[in-house]
């Protein structure tokens, strides 16, 4: 491990999980630590090796989750939808025949794939984590090397444990000084993907750094690492420090006694070293943001609360003014409404990116003593049910319930909507989600990307609102 | 996979940038557990558009399929690569793609040509000027040709080799299975493992 160059966060992970280097154009073959398995993109995958007459290489470095489909009421029930039904058979019929861990739906570690890797303590620094989900940048939170993967690379993965990859670039994405009230994880990666746009990930590991970023919480992290695919790198990352420790310690499956000593020893080499060099840098004043929302078609598309729709006659370049006015008819927005005139039908609190315990605390606490507006439809869906079962224990389900808001079971939801949790054509949702696309909540439903407080606040006035406005 | 080598079918002009995951293919089409049947998901909310590229002859029986720059953004599903094909599309040029779209395509058969954005103004503009008109793709010389424009395209060495030969990934993977063994023997012993399950 003795490095002759200093190196970044990222190089590090990848050559402490290089089994072979690929000769000229070849690529990499990359060990992975923890495969991630869900209903969506596994059952071709199965179907690939069941074809070959080929095994799941490391059962024990496997684990699979029901979350896309799932409803998240009356989960007692046989799924509704049959075709949702046979996704989630298949991944039953798949882990039992190949021999893996499954925690389906109403099981006490079951939620989104991406909130009981961390919670289970699988996700560890410097580890490899795969899934066939590109919000699988969350887990970078930890100092891991974690991306989304294709349906291919999942049977991959299954068969070798590994995958031939090459080496991403990187970027550093400088956050310093002291967040605002009311600003939170979730407005400073808004903030960033406005700031380099959809594309300008492309082909990075992001690696998100400065003060701002070192006070955050694990949470808070993984609401940051989440969204890095919006930004279209596949993978961020955030060295691994006190904070990562003290939430990982005694979690089901982090090294104990002697095993912890030793692993925190080698965490503690996880650091970007002095002098090694990035890419590409980019800064960020935190003291600056203010709470961000998206008024767009793409996450990219975003603009401090305080400000106005924008105006597409006013953008440069031809192909964005031209994606603007797309936007903006989709999203039956006219230039120049203040953001916070824009009405909205429903709210969504929960997903990969916005539905852990901290996300609920914070939406609760300003909930609390008021009542969503008329009209207004909330939906709360914790992102897993040991987060539902934490949730009711601090009495935040009654919050949710006294303000009129929807205390559901855990799953994906509303973020895509492949349950019945849909918006209906030409509504309109503040959405704590992580995707503005088209149709993205429903077929033609509109959604504004926001943070939890943003989404609580929205809720009451039935208008994009920060807890401010509520004073 | 069967190999690549050249594809000649009629271009598609698509003036969009930032062709996002869930516009080719919405989630709600994601269900079937085949890995075939997804066409009638391609670009759904935008089929029921009579306007719509892919509504109108000739475009209907298109092959390649040339888009703004930022295609493939979002999601890692594999399904949009699938329903791509099962529609017909052997080809996406565009000026940049998103990189889970592009190693998706590479592992599908699916060719993803990276041109100039110049470039794919002029196909656009071609492809408009006289509907129907043919791009052939040769994948050795990395070109595509319509009428007399000729330009060329980028796509990494290694997944054009294995494109031009149809190679399986696994199986090129597997001829390592010692260096895997190997690295496998050396892992810390602290790495965490998935079972037995977890009993807290």
């Amino acid at each position: 491990m003795t490095a002759s160059r200093p190196r970044t966060l990222a190089e590090k992970v990848w050559e402490a999980h290089t089994v072979r280097r690929g000769e000229g154009a070849e690529p990499d073959l990359l060990y992975i630590d923890l495969h991630l398995v869900h209903e969506v993109t596994s059952p071709q995958a199965f179907d690939g090796l069941r074809l070959a007459g080929r095994k799941v290489r490391r059962p024990d470095l496997t684990i699979a989750t029901e979350d896309h489909n799932v409803p998240t009421v009356d989960i007692d029930l046989p799924i509704a939808d049959p075709v949702s039904r046979t996704q989630v058979d298949t991944l039953r019929r798949n882990c039992k025949e190949f021999g893996i861990r499954l925690h389906p739906m109403g099981d006490a570690e079951q939620g989104i794939v991406h909130v009981i890797g961390p919670q289970l303590g699988l996700t560890q620094p410097g580890t490899t984590v795969v899934c066939g989900d590109s919000h699988t940048s969350t887990h970078g939170a930890f100092g891991a090397m974690a991306f989304g993967i294709g349906t291919s690379e999942v049977e991959h993965v299954l068969a070798t444990q590994t995958l031939p990859l090459r080496p991403f670039k990187t970027m550093a994405i400088n956050v310093d000084g002291v967040l605002g009230e009311s600003v939170t994880a979730k407005d400073i990666i808004l903030a960033v993907i406005a700031k380099i746009g959809t594309g300008g990930g492309q082909g990075y590991v992001l690696e998100y750094r400065g003060s701002a970023i070192r006070a955050l919480s694990m949470e808070a992290r993984m609401t940051v690492c989440n969204m890095s695919i919006e930004a279209g790198a596949r993978a961020g990352m955030i060295a691994p420090d006190e904070i990562t420790y003290a939430y990982l310690k005694d979690r089901p499956h982090a090294p104990k006694g002697a095993d912890w000593d030793a692993a925190v020893a080698n965490w503690n080499e996880l650091r970007t070293d002095e002098g090694a060099e990035f890419d590409a840098e980019v800064h960020l004043d935190a003291a600056a943001l203010t709470p961000f929302v998206t008024w767009g078609t793409n996450p990219g598309q975003g603009l401090p609360l305080g400000e106005n729709v924008p105006d597409p006659e006013a953008i440069a370049d031809e192909n964005e003014r031209i994606a603007a006015e797309k936007a903006l008819s989709y999203m039956d927005l006219k230039p120049g409404t203040p953001l916070r005139e824009i009405t909205v039908d429903t709210v969504f609190l929960g997903s990969c990116t916005n539905g852990r315990i901290e996300d609920l605390r914070a939406a609760a606490g300003v909930l609390a003593g008021r009542k969503v507006a008329g009209g207004v439809r909330m939906l709360v869906v914790p992102g897993s049910m040991r987060v539902r079962a934490a949730a009711e224990a601090e009495g935040l389900d009654k919050v949710f319930a006294d303000a009129g808001a929807e205390w559901r079971q855990a799953g994906c939801s509303m973020c895509l909507g492949m349950n019945p949790d849909q918006l209906q054509p030409g509504e309109r949702s503040a959405s704590t989600s992580n995707r503005n696309f088209e149709g993205r909540q429903g077929k033609g439903g509109r959604t504004h990307l926001v943070s939890p407080l943003v989404a609580a606040a929205t809720a009451v006035r039935g208008t994009l609102s920060s807890p401010e406005d509520l004073n | 996979m069967e190999p690549f080598k050249t594809h000649t079918g009629i271009g598609v002009p698509l003036r969009r940038s930032n062709v996002d995951t869930d516009q080719i293919i919405p989630a709600v089409y994601l269900k079937r557990v085949s890995r075939t049947g997804f066409e009638d998901g391609l670009f759904a909310a935008w089929r029921g558009d009579e306007t719509f590229i892919l509504n109108q002859e000739p475009f209907r029986a298109g092959s390649v399929l040339v888009a703004g720059p930022d295609f493939g953004t979002g999601s890692s599903r594999e399904h949009a690569v699938w329903a791509l094909q099962d529609h017909g599309f052997r080809v996406v040029i565009s000026a940049r793609f998103a990189d889970i779209f592009r190693g998706n395509a590479g592992k599908g058969g699916l060719l993803a040509a990276q041109c100039e954005q110049q470039d794919v103004e002029q196909l656009w503009k071609i492809l408009e000027n006289e509907p129907g008109t043919e791009v052939s793709v040769d994948l050795e010389e990395k070109t595509v040709r319509a009428k007399d424009f000729v330009a060329g395209f980028a796509i990494d060495d290694y997944t054009r080799w294995r494109l031009l030969e149809g190679l399986d990934d696994i199986a090129l993977t597997l001829r390592h299975a010692e260096e895997i063994d190997t690295f496998e023997s050396q892992r810390p012993n602290w790495k965490p493992v998935t079972i037995p399950a977890a009993t807290s």
